[in-house]
């Protein structure tokens, strides 16, 4: 069952919003409908499903409706039709009772520009939530503290907001609405006003957190790069109508619209890098050194499933599995030939990203990349996203 | 040509007040006796107990750490307030003090509930707005009058128009500062589930609190512009020396109460700004 269900939920401010709902259900535009009532369409029937543990990311340019859409989910503006099932309970029909309940137990939100309390130290930032759920001191404290040194500030407890960087004072934010343990975490543009080193650093550190606590995340950005990098899934706005959603790969490979693709386009790096820029240096075993053993016991090490197999010249001559290794070594086989695949997707220096996209889809195997019969690199598929998502490319960085 | 005569507004208000006397005459009468035994009991039995060489010591220590460990106030308010004594104004400045701490607290008491009310509602907002503006542009004379009606004369009906005349500033500076808290801080507060309550003490009045004193200090100084009003209905204090010195064209007497006055004013104002920019940083 989906942690968040989001139905046909829509936002329309001004009067007479009644009429204008209808208009949409009658297909108007957001324009149309601003010129007929007046009234601004802020979210459209969005209707998306977000699944336990799932970083799911909302994304749009400024005026799109995320900022609207994160804040129906947890009612700081109230939505005009529509439902929103928190583990199967709908929020927009909740009495104000059950609703601060929700918001105390379920949902928690990480805010732009930080949104400390100024007359708060940190710690105190970190309880609020706890504080407001009325539990007592000790105990909040401790709460608290564990959240504060789980994003690395437990060194900074009795500071002021005002006398942290930008950086630290989103991850008081961070830990303060983690303090809670929440279910869902509600991020609004979170990373936006930091700057571009520092923003990267914290997704890192998001996803890192994610890994062990695994939180159901609704990410809100305008930043594509960003979006790519963290989401699992991606959700595409477009005048508060939600107009894709689909895994990163899927939306770079087949925007569904003309307004997608134009939005993917900038970020086409398929077009610009080439194999030489993602790949990274390859794990080998030497055809004429090294038998099954050793070559088993250098893919525990590296945690590989294959690795490739070369002479002492790097000239290559294809790869070999883990389950074939492992059954070889039984054997008491000693070379590597018996067992060796030679159907190698292979890419040149200057293959074109485009190219290796398409290759690395089906390909049980990382890409080798060759240069007159010699294997020069590597790549696999988790460098190809991360160069698409924009991060930095580094010929020998150790992706994996 | 008079299509329309004369609308008789001034008997309307005499009805109202004369009502509004006999009505609530055992409120007022209570008020009249009991408050103003009180007052009368801090001014002239409390502040008048305290030796005057204590008193000054204890404002200096006051005002040494009020002002940051710094000594200008200090010897501001030495000075001043010997120079008081030394003229034989000790009594009246206590009374004149004593007018301006009952009148400010009430003003205060009043004021900020208000100012909160204000705040949290559109409507409030709408119609208290005008009846402020009318409370502070109206001569300050005029209160005296209903204040005789209610209180007959002495301290109550001072501190009753100086209250009308100085809660004002306190209304509106809560009412701004609760309103300029930041969106976000209060979108913040909300998706954590505050209460409405848990709102306002924990983040709305500790943020507006800046504002708000600053609102209070205004109260303050406007409440000290009164004592010499009040003291025509008879409240006692330094207001009554230069009323005095007016009526019998003495010069010199009048300007030195007035002297007093302006000390007290400055050595007040003081106190309550550094009490704000210390705890508000």
């Amino acid at each position: 069952m989906p942690v968040i269900k989001v139905d046909k939920l829509s936002k329309i401010f001004g009067k007479n919003a009644k009429q204008a709902t209808k208009m949409l259900d009658q297909g108007l535009s957001k324009e149309e409908i601003l010129k007929k009532t007046g009234n601004t369409v802020g979210v459209n029937r969005a209707s998306f499903e977000v699944e336990a543990g799932e970083i799911f990311v909302i994304m749009g340019l400024s005026g799109s409706g995320k900022s609207t859409l994160v804040r129906l989910i947890n009612r700081l503006i109230e939505p005009t039709e529509g439902s929103v099932m928190i583990d199967g309970e709908d929020l927009a029909k909740m009495n104000k009772q059950d609703l601060r309940k929700v918001r105390r137990e379920k949902l928690s939100m990480v805010f732009q520009k930080f949104a400390l309390f100024p007359h708060r130290t940190i710690i105190q930032n970190a309880e609020f939530g706890l504080e407001v759920q009325g539990i007592d001191k000790t105990e909040r404290e401790k709460r608290a503290k564990e959240s504060l040194e789980m994003v690395g500030l437990g060194e900074y407890m009795n500071q002021y907001p005002s006398q942290l960087s930008g950086g630290m004072q989103q991850r008081v934010g961070l830990a303060r609405a983690l303090a809670n343990d929440p279910e869902v975490l509600l991020m609004d543009e979170a990373f936006s006003a930091l700057d571009p080193l520092i923003r990267k650093e914290m997704q890192d550190e998001l996803l890192e957190l994610q890994e062990s606590m695994k939180k159901t995340i609704l990410f809100i950005t305008h930043d594509l790069d960003e979006a790519l990098r963290i989401g699992d899934r991606i959700a595409l706005m477009k005048d508060g109508k939600i107009v894709q959603i689909g895994t990163p790969e899927e939306i770079l490979v087949n925007p569904a619209n003309d307004y997608v693709e134009k939005f993917v386009e900038d970020v086409d790096r398929s077009k610009v890098l080439e194999a030489q820029h993602i790949m990274k240096r390859p794990e080998t075993v030497d055809i004429e050194k090294h038998g099954p053993r050793a070559a088993l016991e250098r893919m525990r090490k590296e945690g590989l499933s294959s690795i490739y197999v070369v002479d002492r010249k790097r000239k290559l001559y294809g790869y070999v599995t883990a389950d074939d290794v492992s059954a070889a070594a039984k054997q008491e086989k000693k070379d590597l030939r018996d067992i060796l695949h030679t159907d190698v997707p292979k890419a040149e220096m200057h293959t074109s990203m485009h190219e290796i996209f398409d290759m690395i889809h089906d390909s049980p195997v990382p890409i080798a990349v060759v240069e007159e019969d010699k294997l020069k690199g590597i790549i696999v598929r988790g460098a190809v996203i991360a160069a698409l998502a924009g991060s930095e490319v580094s010929i020998n960085g150790d992706h994996s | 040509m008079e299509i329309i005569p004369k609308l008789p507004v001034a008997e309307w208000i005499d009805n109202a007040t004369e009502w509004t006397t006999d009505t609530f005459e055992f409120l007022f009468d209570f008020i009249k006796q009991d408050f103003g035994d009180f007052i009368e009991f801090f001014a002239e039995d409390l502040l008048m107990a305290i030796p005057i060489w204590l008193f000054i010591a204890v404002i200096a220590v006051l005002a040494f750490f009020v002002s940051g460990k710094r000594f200008g106030l200090v010897a501001f308010s030495v000075i001043g307030l010997w120079f008081i004594s030394n003229q034989g104004l000790w009594e009246e400045l206590m009374n004149t003090f004593t007018l301006v701490i009952f009148a400010s607290l009430i003003s205060v008491i009043i004021g900020v509930p208000f100012g909160i009310w204000m705040a949290k509602s559109k409507t409030v907002q709408t119609i208290l707005t005008p009846v402020l503006d009318f409370m502070q542009t109206m001569p300050a004379f005029v209160y005296l009058i209903p204040a005789v009606a209610f209180f007959s004369i002495g301290m109550v009906p001072g501190v009753f128009a100086s209250v009308i005349f100085a809660t004002p500033p306190t209304v509106r500076f809560t009412n701004l500062g609760i309103r300029q808290v930041s969106k976000e801080l209060i979108e913040a507060s909300d998706s954590f589930g505050t209460t409405g309550a848990q709102k306002l003490f924990k983040v709305q009045l500790p943020m507006a609190k800046t504002t708000i004193m600053a609102g209070i200090n205004q109260t303050v100084m406007l409440s000290l512009s009164m004592v010499v009003i009040a003291s025509m209905i008879g409240a006692k204090g330094l207001g009554q020396t230069v009323i005095t010195g007016l009526q019998r064209a003495d010069v010199g007497t009048g300007f030195v109460a007035g002297l007093g006055i302006v000390i007290l004013a400055i050595i007040i104002d003081r106190f309550t700004q550094n009490l704000n920019t210390q705890k508000g940083q």
